[in-house]
């Protein structure tokens, strides 16, 4: 097997308990390399547990997180962002008080290397630094997203649609290997949904930067994954293309109900 | 008001020396603040730093006889280092504890320094050095003290270095970031725990300063930490979590006590803190700038 591919995140036998509530049995996935992965599932199904479990909050009991062939079970999140993982949350978390391109700035941030001495004074070596970083980002991450018209607006005062793309974002901005996106388009209108898969396809093409995605819109995931994990009470209950997983009966019973995946012929 | 001129002179005069030894009130306030805004905790053991800072300083300039600068930059340097040490000692393993807690370990904290100093240094009166200029300065008629003046300009600078720093440098970002939301930032691989650890640092610094300057207008002595609790006072008046606040209210409380300790006495001044405080929290209990906490249902 070529290196090209070896997956760029594998995700072995993980199990996660808390106190009685087992949220993930032995989940096992992979994320090929450039590829959309999608992790859909009812809610309460696990999904979110294994992102956190994927980028440093949780530490499963049992299992192994592999990135790049490198055990990161027991990294913290710092670690894991500066190897290359980036992700965002299901709920915006944005820093309220700073401007749009503030937020952003601070995914670059860990590359940078001035110490809080030499930043002090803002100038030199960090201030070369810091107006790299700027260009890099006005380059590779505003222009791409077409944000550059709210750039300098506190990001309390944009839309939600907005706000969630000044998330990713930032997330780019970190210039992650591996992109973890936690329901990017939840609570978005159909436009701003169109916009947001636009992007995302335009990152793993352009970017050729994997994507790890979390989704309930059905829609968006079978226009763009090109590869399914289907999550039902912490347990993988199947995995493939999108065409394969929508003709799982045991998917389809997971999200319609037994009586309708009675229906759905085999 | 015939027959009786009121002296207009005299009120200007209480009026710029309260509002000039207000700065060195914001100063404090803003170790407060910092220490609030970056980790979420009170820290009651404000005034102790500043106590510390001043005992430091009283050993290296006046007992070891260093040069004044090179005084200021190792007693600096040894609140950093407790600073720190308090930090990874006593703050981080109470994080995620309530906030009572870390409360009580703070009050804890400070008597346990407080009594420090004074097994150390003993609990006499000692005469610091005057740092500041005397000269005093006059506008017309009026004629302020130049300790006082001097005061205010130091802090002045202070505090606008930092809310520089908070706004234009990387880390001062990142700490402005963990602080608003420390998860968000630690995805981000900022290392909130060295933020945190930093936060406390530059909070001991400026206590430090604070104390050395107060010390060294008035005399050194373990009551000097309790000059904090009315400035304490004072910034919850500003909000706990605004530095334009801390400034503002560190101004009016200066004011305040200037006033009445010219025309109702000193012992009047001391509680002249606490009754504006108590006055001002029953109209606007969130303070006069802090954040209003909105539950949204």
């Amino acid at each position: 097997m070529p290196m090209a591919d070896a997956p760029l995140l594998q995700v072995d036998g993980i199990e996660l308990a808390f106190g009685g509530i087992q949220a993930l049995r032995d989940v096992s996935l992979t994320a090929r390399r450039g590829a959309i992965t999608a992790v859909i599932g009812p809610n309460g199904a696990g999904k979110t547990s294994l992102f956190n479990a994927v980028s440093g909050f949780y530490k499963p009991q049992r299992g192994r997180v592999v990135f790049e062939d490198r055990d990161i079970t027991r990294a913290n999140a710092s670690r894991r962002a500066a190897l290359g993982l980036a992700r965002t949350f299901q709920n915006v978390a944005l820093f309220r008080g700073m401007t749009v391109l503030d937020n952003i700035k601070l995914g670059g941030h860990t590359r940078l290397h001035a110490n809080p001495l030499t930043a002090m004074w803002y100038l030199g070596a960090a201030h070369r630094e810091e107006m790299a970083l700027r260009r890099e980002i006005e380059r590779d991450v505003i222009d791409l997203l077409e944000i550059d018209h709210v750039r300098n607006l506190p990001v309390a005062a944009l839309s939600y649609g907005l706000q969630k793309r000044v998330e990713l974002a930032r997330a780019l901005a970190m210039r992650p290997k591996l992109l973890m996106l936690d329901e990017p388009v939840a609570g978005m209108n159909r436009e701003e949904t169109e916009d947001m898969a636009r992007f995302i396809l335009d990152i793993q093409e352009e970017r050729g930067i994997t994507v790890l995605l979390i989704e309930h819109d059905m829609g968006l995931v079978m226009d763009i994954a090109n590869h399914v994990v289907v999550l039902n009470f912490g347990q993988v209950i199947g995995q493939g293309t999108p065409a394969e997983v929508r003709a799982n009966p045991e998917v389809v019973r997971a999200y319609l109900g037994s009586a309708a995946a009675a229906a759905v012929p085999a | 008001m015939s027959g009786n001129p009121f002296d207009w002179i005299a009120l200007a005069e209480y009026s710029a020396i309260g509002l000039l030894s207000g700065g060195l009130l914001a100063l404090i306030a803003l170790g407060f603040v910092l220490i609030y805004k970056g980790t979420g905790v009170i820290n009651f053991a404000m005034g102790e730093f500043m106590m510390l800072g001043a005992y430091f300083f009283y050993t290296t300039n006046v007992m070891w006889r260093l040069p004044t600068l090179l005084a200021l930059v190792a007693t600096l340097a040894a609140v950093a280092l407790v600073a720190a040490l308090i930090e990874r000692t006593v703050l981080r393993p109470l994080a995620g504890q309530p906030v009572i807690s870390v409360l009580m370990a703070t009050i804890g904290l400070a008597s346990a320094l407080h009594g420090g100093v004074d097994a150390v240094w003993g609990g006499a009166n000692l005469e610091m050095p005057a740092l500041l200029p005397r000269k005093p300065f006059t506008v017309g008629e009026i004629l302020v003290p130049g300790q006082v003046v001097w005061s205010f300009v130091l802090a002045a600078t202070i505090i606008t270095a930092f809310t520089l720093y908070f706004r234009f440098s990387k880390t001062g970002v990142a700490m402005r970031a963990a602080a608003s939301d420390p998860i968000t930032a630690y995805v981000l691989g900022i290392d909130v725990r060295r933020t945190q650890a930093l936060t406390w640092i530059f909070a001991g610094m400026v206590g430090a300063v604070a104390g050395i300057v107060v010390a060294s207008m008035t005399s050194l002595s373990p009551a000097l930490g309790g000059a904090a609790l009315g400035v304490l006072a004072v910034i919850i008046l500003g909000g706990l979590d605004s530095i334009a606040g801390a400034i503002v209210a560190g101004l009016i409380v200066g004011l305040i006590e200037s006033l009445t300790a010219g025309y109702l006495g000193g012992k009047v001044r001391d509680i002249v803190p606490y009754v504006t405080v108590l006055v001002i929290l029953l109209v606007r209990p969130y303070g006069l700038f802090g954040t209003r906490q909105i539950e949204r249902l």
